[in-house]
């Protein structure tokens, strides 16, 4: 049946609604899926100040500010069809790495504040804060013994030569060269408190392709569980008060002690 | 028309050459801008579908987005998708040759898309948005990736462009900019109620129906040759085409006129 004055009948019109509805539907969550899929990558390399990668995606508007006034062509806008999410900023250290900008250009002109001035200022006594470009944490250094020429007893020290943080971020490990025996090897050891992933040392590492590399700090941190507390650090034993398992687990005295003198059922004969 | 072309390029050159000369006249792109090293500009469509993905977007978007949405919604209209947009460029081209190479469809046999789609897919990207968490427009708009790509290298976003003109070239006439943008579906919404407008002058008409036959909205020509009065619709991009084409000036710009 057609009322007066509509073109469809009702059960005409219902089954456009669905139609055109259930088109979209199939259309959202294609698209949905694919934004889902494209929309983060565990190996990026942001620019300072970035907030973690899921809010950094979250927050880029894409409009590349950060990238036009990197005084370097440090960053690069991702590509479509790239590794990374589209339009948005990192950088490839052994190609043109950080070179730590004091006035940090990339963070304080980003308009959205997926680069946080705050993550790279450090607060004054007077209450105010400056910005500290050495707060950055755009990545963490790894080193590969393997192929380190420091290792092999080489004299080199590129990396930590160009590391800005030098003595810091990147130390010197002197040790004796047991194969020759009268030498010493000058190893390389990265503080991964200190180190901000500039990439520097990636970008001055002598080897063919680079033994030591900067990687995204969720890639590298690691995470002790509560229960291992220092004992011998004044004070990391208060956190047996705080830490779950010490507080939750129950002890009896007397049964441990039981347990330890319970020499008979040793002797049991099964 | 020529007026058209020279500002859309005169915008995309001083976006690239603020990129590859250095200088701070427009940094960015069309998505965000710092102007003259002074302000910001946002997309205000982007920075909605920043919000709907759970972000609290900064105050530098919140004023810059606001200052384009007043622009647009209170003086120009939809002027965005005929004088800036630089897909615009892409799908006037297809248009064009579209009527060269005179390619028809008898009717019956076109795609049936309603124009009201746009709207539906503006929502549906807040929504896709909120659900994944990130802007979602942002990552498969042609429009950031065309613009974006100019000035920043374009990578396969070509593709995607080339998918635009091949549809509207050869599936359906102004098929992007008329019944899928949601971006142009955006600025039709706020853009309903802008102080510039395209008015008709019936007296005048003496009903050729060129300005249909040029008009990418032509359901916004409505009243041509019943009625005098202004295009009140958000759709139309005040492009002016109908108006060069009138022959009898029987078209003019004009500003709204406000009753108070």
């Amino acid at each position: 049946m057609t009322a007066p004055g509509n073109k469809y009948s009702r059960r005409e019109s219902i089954r456009k609604i669905l139609g055109s509805g259930g088109l979209f539907a199939i259309g959202g969550m294609a698209w949905a899926g694919y934004v889902d899929e494209n929309k983060s990558t565990a190996m990026v390399l942001r620019p300072p100040g970035a907030l973690d990668e899921p809010d950094f995606v979250r927050a880029c508007i894409k409009c590349g500010i950060c990238v036009e006034v990197c005084p370097y062509d440090t960053l690069e806008l991702a590509k479509a069809g790239s590794e990374f999410p589209v339009g948005t900023p990192y950088f490839k250290p052994r190609d043109i790495p950080c070179y730590m900008c004091t006035d940090i250009p990339c963070t304080v002109d980003c308009p959205t504040d997926a680069l946080d001035e705050s993550l790279v200022s450090i607060a004054k006594e007077n209450g105010t804060t400056v910005l500290d470009i050495n707060k950055s944490k755009m990545g963490i250094a790894i080193l590969n013994a393997e192929t380190c020429l420091a290792f092999w007893g080489i004299r080199c020290d590129a990396c930590y030569r160009a590391c800005p943080l030098i003595d810091e971020a990147i130390t010197l490990d002197l040790t004796r060269n047991e194969r020759t025996g009268k030498h010493a090897m000058l190893k390389p050891k990265i503080n991964n408190e200190v180190c901000t992933g500039c990439g520097m040392c990636e970008h001055a590492c002598i080897t063919e392709e680079t033994s030591i590399y900067v990687l995204p700090v969720d890639q590298v941190k690691g995470k002790v569980n509560d229960q291992y507390i220092k004992g011998w650090e004044e004070g990391d034993e208060a956190r047996m008060d705080t830490t779950k398992v010490y507080r939750d687990t129950k002890t009896n005295k007397q049964s441990t002690l039981d347990y330890l003198n319970d020499t008979e059922s040793l002797l049991e004969d099964e | 028309m020529i007026s058209r072309r020279v500002v859309q390029i005169l915008i995309l050159g001083l976006f690239i050459a603020s990129n590859y000369y250095g200088f701070k006249w427009f940094r960015g792109n069309l998505s965000a801008a710092k102007i003259l090293d002074s302000f910001y500009l946002a997309d205000p469509y982007a920075a909605l579908q920043m919000l709907a993905a759970g972000m609290l977007i900064s105050l530098d978007i919140l004023i810059g987005g606001l200052i384009m949405l007043g622009f647009y919604g209170l003086f120009v209209g939809r002027a965005f998708c005929s004088w800036v947009c630089p897909v615009n460029i892409v799908t006037d081209t297809a248009f064009w040759l579209r009527n060269k190479i005179n390619i028809k469809i008898p009717s019956g046999q076109q795609v049936k898309i309603t124009r009201k789609a746009r709207y539906w897919i503006m929502v549906l990207g807040l929504a896709v948005s909120a659900v994944v968490g990130v802007a979602a427009f942002e990552y498969i708009s042609p429009i950031s990736m065309l613009h974006r790509g100019l000035i920043y290298g374009i990578g396969t976003a070509w593709l995607i462009v080339l998918m635009v003109f091949i549809f509207d070239l050869l599936v359906l006439k102004h098929g992007w900019c008329g019944y899928l943008c949601p971006l142009g579906a955006f600025y039709s919404t706020i853009g309903k109620y802008s102080l510039l407008r395209i008015n008709h002058i019936k007296e005048a008409c003496t009903d050729c129906n060129d300005c249909k036959v040029v008009c990418p909205e032509v359901q916004v020509l409505d009243i041509i040759g019943t009625k005098s009065g202004i295009i009140n619709y958000g759709a139309c991009t005040n492009c002016g085409r109908c108006i060069d084409v009138c022959e009898d000036n029987a078209l003019k710009y004009s500003f709204r006129k406000l009753k108070i």
